[in-house]
């Protein structure tokens, strides 16, 4: 990361949250730019636990942290706390790693 | 396996014992930002539905206890997040600083965690900032569903503007009065911006003494991070569809594609997402939120508001 990715993030991430607040007198949203907005994000974090989970650069990431990840998100899935969730993934990666599983 | 039917009593215990001497829960009142999604969801996560901001309204006005109670285990979570955003971040390679700046000044989990495992991951500088801003173009609706609690002298109003996170927002939107509002919406912004750079620094200083990440499984944390900060939105059908496509696509994508390009193509599972549905508004569950945790933003530290909150959160 550069000073300039980082300035340009943290620029647009604030541009985007300061609109609604300096402008809401004057525009809206449509309904439907708001829903894909939402979706999109959605779609966007999907890929990456879906990626970050399975691949490493670009080929399988191994047994160990799709296992660590399938233990967490069944947790999450089932409404455990987050903590309990974050803990298991991390656990059953470790010991799977421990154990040899690569 | 047996753990997940004990944790699920536990919560559910928790959940009932949390619940006791509300009263009735109220509608939010909000066009909130993540209704239109959450429209037709199945179950609210009991966080949510038990403890949640709407059913603190029973308790006169002003931040009562349990308001903050709430606040402060969303906050919890988001620390903990934070933790492992620094940690990941220097265990990768990058410089202490690259954390640091980001968390105080992009401060959306989600979008934090995206840039970071792109550049992690090899790909470009462009396509990390890209998926960071698509990420964060949640916010821009978020912004205009609290526009009023922000309707402050310019100073207050941009100053406040920093603070809109799926939770910040997800907290807002529950409460009715005003004034309630617009406590909920920055006591749970500050008190979340603290925690997660606080929760940076710490990841940091313990990354770099915590050796290789893999051996102590840390890299298994940051899916189920995201996953938390996502798992609201994904009840909704049309919005799962869009996202197992997208998933997919990303996965078939990543041998050969540039990293982060693969993530950026999941955007063509939209293409399964449809138009909101006119037959689906009346099946808003009006509880529903981003519950749980994860960073701010995301989406998410959690956000997800989280997180939910929850949403997302979280970041």
């Amino acid at each position: 990361m550069t000073w300039l990715a980082i300035g340009v993030l943290a620029g647009g991430t604030y541009a985007f949250r300061v609109c609604g607040p300096a402008l809401h007198r004057r525009i809206e949203l449509s309904e439907q730019v708001r829903w894909m907005l939402s979706v999109s994000a959605a779609v966007l974090l999907c890929a990456l636990v879906a990626t970050s989970a399975l691949t490493s650069g670009h080929g399988f990431a191994g047994w160990a942290r799709p296992a660590g990840v399938l233990a967490g998100g069944l947790l999450a899935v089932r409404r455990a706390p987050f903590i309990v969730a974050v803990a298991a993934a991390v656990a059953t990666t470790a010991a799977l790693r421990l154990l040899g599983v690569r | 396996m047996f753990i997940i039917p004990v944790m699920r009593s536990f919560w559910r215990t928790l959940d009932r014992l949390l619940r006791h001497g509300t009263g009735p829960g109220r509608v939010p009142h909000g066009t909130g930002p993540d209704r239109a999604l959450l429209r037709g969801t199945g179950r609210a996560r009991p966080f949510l539905r038990g403890t949640g901001p709407g059913r603190l309204l029973a308790h006169g006005t002003g931040l009562d206890r349990a308001l903050l109670r709430d606040i402060g285990l969303v906050a919890l979570a988001d620390g903990v997040v934070g933790v492992s955003f620094g940690a990941i971040a220097v265990s990768g390679g990058q410089p202490a600083w690259v954390p640091l700046a980001m968390s105080p000044t992009v401060f959306a989990g989600g979008a934090q965690f995206a840039a970071l495992y792109i550049v992690l991951g090899g790909g470009g500088l462009t396509a990390a900032v890209v998926a960071g801003l698509v990420l964060n173009a949640r916010l821009l609706p978020f912004g205009f569903a609290v526009a009023d609690v922000l309707d402050l002298r310019w100073p207050a109003r941009l100053l406040g503007s920093h603070l809109v996170l799926d939770e910040s927002v997800a907290f807002a939107l529950a409460q009715r009065d005003p004034a309630r509002r617009r406590a909920a919406f920055f006591a749970c912004g500050a008190l979340l911006f603290v925690v997660w750079n606080l929760g940076t620094l710490l990841g940091v200083l313990a990354g770099r003494a915590a050796g290789n990440p893999e051996t102590l499984g840390l890299d298994a944390a940051s899916p189920i991070v995201l996953l938390a900060l996502v798992l609201p939105a994904l009840r909704d059908p049309r919005a799962r569809r869009a996202a197992l496509l997208g998933a997919a696509i990303a996965v078939a994508g990543t041998p050969f594609l540039p990293g982060g390009l693969p993530v950026l193509l999941a955007l063509l599972g939209l293409a399964a997402a449809g138009r909101p549905g006119p037959g689906r508004r009346n099946a808003s569950r009006p509880d529903a939120g981003r519950p749980d945790s994860g960073g701010p933003g995301s989406g998410g530290p959690g956000s997800g508001a989280r997180i939910r909150s929850r949403a997302e959160g979280r970041a």
